[in-house]
């Protein structure tokens, strides 16, 4: 085994390897979290593209969990279900959950980057996917009553990913857990007053825009 | 430049979805509809068509209907309570001719022979009639010649209030005899009274339902001045009531709260057994509450109240809609069948709703302001879709899918249809087309029932491919591993042979 992948490292170019291996080292993070994530951030063993790789594979897995599952488990309207509204719906606010907690740890002596607060998210949501990917298939195969293993299943992916969260964000920050658990309750604080900021802003944007126009409409009506 | 052009392009992706949300308008309605799955509004044909709108003037009435309050039909009699003339209008039906047989004003053997307000009318199968006569605090009971016979007042009992005057407003008579009155401020539920005219307590009282919230405002956020101009937390009185033909009575329900009615609390329609349970069959993704979705900024908002109930001999039940002067048809499953009506000036639309009954398959329909009886018969739509309703509940689940399909002739997008035909499909162990149809109209139960079936069958049919492939599964990376295993062996071999 080890004489065949360093045999392959060898006929790829260093920076597919090394792609591969942090895919491969998500294996790792999800079942030692506190070792994997330790690694992950400070021995280098994730890369942003996996990261990328792993934040668009939980968006596909999410449409395709809107498209695909049996409708005896789901409720989704087809016909108003809008692709980008879902991924948008999904990624700003992974984005802000993420920026909002740089923004607090930086302040708050947690050690981690914000690269390092997206890789450890984005590992994070591996289980997620791992699960829920196969789940459409199983959802197409079992019936109502037994619907129960289905959300069995769900209910573990989605736990799962939670305590992967709370471990990355404590072993990246180097928080206790006390800290760690206070810290995603003022992230999620952190996260509405980015919202508000955003909409103030574009508020004021739309009104200064509105005035400039009407300024401009009013020069030209006297003008002419 | 590049960054701009980006920026802008991002945002006209962004844009897409609200383009596509301002094309919709979704409460566009035709006169007959019908909710689907997500409860939005569906255009459907006409269930039912006006077949004549009864006033005075047509009735031959010398003194015009003064607000009446109700309705009853006993075989092709039609029974009109005029109110505001404290008078019984007996009127008889053949073909689509009504006549107007007599007026019942006054009872003789009691005092006082007349009406005072009467509200409501009933008549048992030997043809005496009961009479709510509200402001006399009776209701009478006389036999078919205005003979009196009996009447029921004030129950003379500890759990009735004895301050309060007895105003009964609404009655039904069961096939033995026995009388449910509705009276006003009376809360305990349904006064019933026994073949001979005894008080014989409440049934159906309206469970108290205080909120966890309510509660807590109450007890810790208002002063006693407050909390007693406040209604205090009292059961609910019923809007009307009726029987069906298996002797269970039907109730409306008017006083809820908006909330309760999507957490299905209001339970605007009830089916009471003998001891007041609520027995109503709700197999629907919604419960029967009607209007499931209204235009808040209109006149004729909020939720359907129902001012009357009937129901057909087949269990199916026709409810009417005071707010928006609409028809609600359920089968015995609580499914909708149709919905139509409006309020307006027109045939086939109300100004005040107040009374429904139906004779044989035809609904009528009394209007309070506008004083007229609108009779509604039922299209060739209508008929298929009982026709079909009725043929399954007999057991012929071939005929009933064929009538399912000319429904959905007319009606393609009309899910009690393929749910009907889904069943039959299922009866003749049709699984895998019982499944299309049950998730065209996205009914889970069934569809999980079907496709069980469906999987047993798949799996009995093809088992000797899924044996060879789990036994492929397992023994294949076995052999692999043996031959991998052997391999490795022959190469040490090999290089223990190159060392030495």
């Amino acid at each position: 085994m080890n004489a065949r992948s360093t045999g392959d490292k060898r006929s790829m170019p260093q920076g597919m390897s090394r792609y591969l291996d942090s895919i491969r080292y998500a294996w790792h993070v999800i079942f030692r979290p506190f070792d994997g994530f330790w690694d992950l951030v400070h021995e280098r063993r994730g890369t942003l593209a996996a990261a990328h790789t792993f934040l668009f594979l939980f968006l596909l897995t999410r449409i395709l969990k809107l498209m695909f599952t049996n409708f005896q488990f789901i409720d989704v309207p087809l016909q108003y279900i809008n692709i980008y509204e879902q991924c948008f719906s999904l990624l700003i606010p992974f984005l802000i959950l993420c920026l909002s907690n740089w923004c607090l740890s930086t302040l708050f002596d947690g050690k981690g980057h914000f690269r390092d607060i997206y890789m450890a998210m984005c590992y994070a949501l591996v289980p997620y996917i791992l699960i829920q990917l196969p789940m459409i298939l199983v959802s197409n195969m079992i019936s109502f009553d037994e619907a129960a293993y289905y959300s069995v299943m769900i209910s573990i992916s989605i736990l799962w990913s939670g305590y992967l969260v709370f471990v990355g964000l404590l072993e990246i920050h180097d928080y206790t857990p006390l800290k760690t658990l206070i810290f995603i309750g003022a992230t999620i604080f952190g996260a509405m007053v980015i919202l508000f900021l955003i909409l103030v802003f574009f508020s004021l944007l739309s009104d200064a825009l509105a005035f400039f126009i009407s300024l401009y409409r009013e020069i030209a009506f006297r003008l002419y | 430049m590049k960054t701009i052009i980006r920026l802008i392009s991002l945002l006209l992706l962004l844009a897409l979805p609200c383009a596509a949300l301002a094309a919709k308008d979704g409460y566009h309605t035709s006169y007959t509809y019908n909710y689907d799955y997500w409860g939005d509004i569906r255009e459907s044909p006409d269930a039912y068509k006006v077949n004549q709108v009864l006033y005075s003037s047509t009735l031959g009435l010398e003194t015009p209907m003064r607000r009446p309050q109700s309705l009853f039909v006993r075989g092709n009699m039609l029974y009109v309570c005029d109110t505001g003339n404290n008078r019984i209008l007996e009127i008889a039906r053949e073909g689509d001719v009504f006549t107007l047989v007599r007026i019942i004003d006054s009872v003789s053997g009691t005092t006082p022979s007349t009406f005072n307000s009467p509200s409501d009318v009933a008549v048992d199968e030997e043809g005496c009639l009961y009479v709510c006569d509200t402001q006399n605090n009776r209701v009478i009971k006389m036999d078919a010649q205005l003979n009196f016979i009996r009447e029921y007042t004030k129950p003379d009992d500890s759990t009735f209030d004895q301050n309060l005057s007895f105003l009964p407003r609404r009655l039904a008579v069961d096939s033995s005899g026995r009388v449910f009155v509705l009276a006003t401020n009376v809360n305990k539920g349904i006064i019933k009274y026994d073949t001979d005219g005894s008080f014989t307590g409440f049934t159906g009282a309206n469970p108290v339902s205080v909120s966890m919230w309510d509660y807590v405002w109450k007890m810790f956020f208002t002063t006693k001045a407050q909390r007693a101009q406040q209604e205090s937390f009292v059961p609910t009185e019923y809007e009307n009531i009726c029987i069906d033909k298996e002797g269970f009575l039907f109730a409306t329900n008017t006083n809820f709260e908006e909330y309760d009615l999507l957490v299905d609390g209001a339970k605007p329609i009830r089916r009471l057994n003998s001891i007041g349970n609520d027995i109503l069959i709700k197999n629907d993704h919604y419960a029967p509450v009607g209007d499931l979705q209204w235009v808040e900024q209109s006149i004729d908002k909020g939720p359907s109240k129902f001012k009357d109930i009937t129901v057909f001999d087949n269990g199916v039940y026709v409810a009417f809609d005071r707010t928006r002067g609409r028809l609600f048809g359920y089968d015995p499953q609580g499914i909708m069948l149709w919905a139509f009506g409006n309020k307006d000036n027109s045939a086939g639309s109300f100004l005040a709703p107040v009374s429904l009954e139906h004779m044989g398959q035809d609904l009528l329909a009394l209007d309070e302001n506008g004083a007229s009886i609108t009779v509604f018969s039922v299209t060739q739509y209508g008929s298929l879709i009982y026709e079909a309703l009725d043929q399954y509940l007999t057991g012929q689940y071939d005929e009933s899918a064929d009538t399912w399909s000319e429904v959905l002739r007319f009606n393609a997008n009309y899910s009690p249809a393929y749910v009907g035909m889904g069943r039959a499909m299922m009866r003749q162990e049709n699984y895998g087309e019982a499944m299309d149809y049950f998730k065209m109209a996205f009914d889970r139960e069934n569809y999980g029932r079907a496709y069980r079936y469906f999987r047993k069958e798949l799996v009995e049919d093809n088992i000797v491919i899924l044996a060879v492939g789990v036994a492929a599964l397992l023994i294949v990376p076995l052999i692999l591993g043996g031959v991998k295993g052997m391999k490795r062996e022959v190469e040490e071999h090999e290089r223990k042979k190159h060392r030495r």
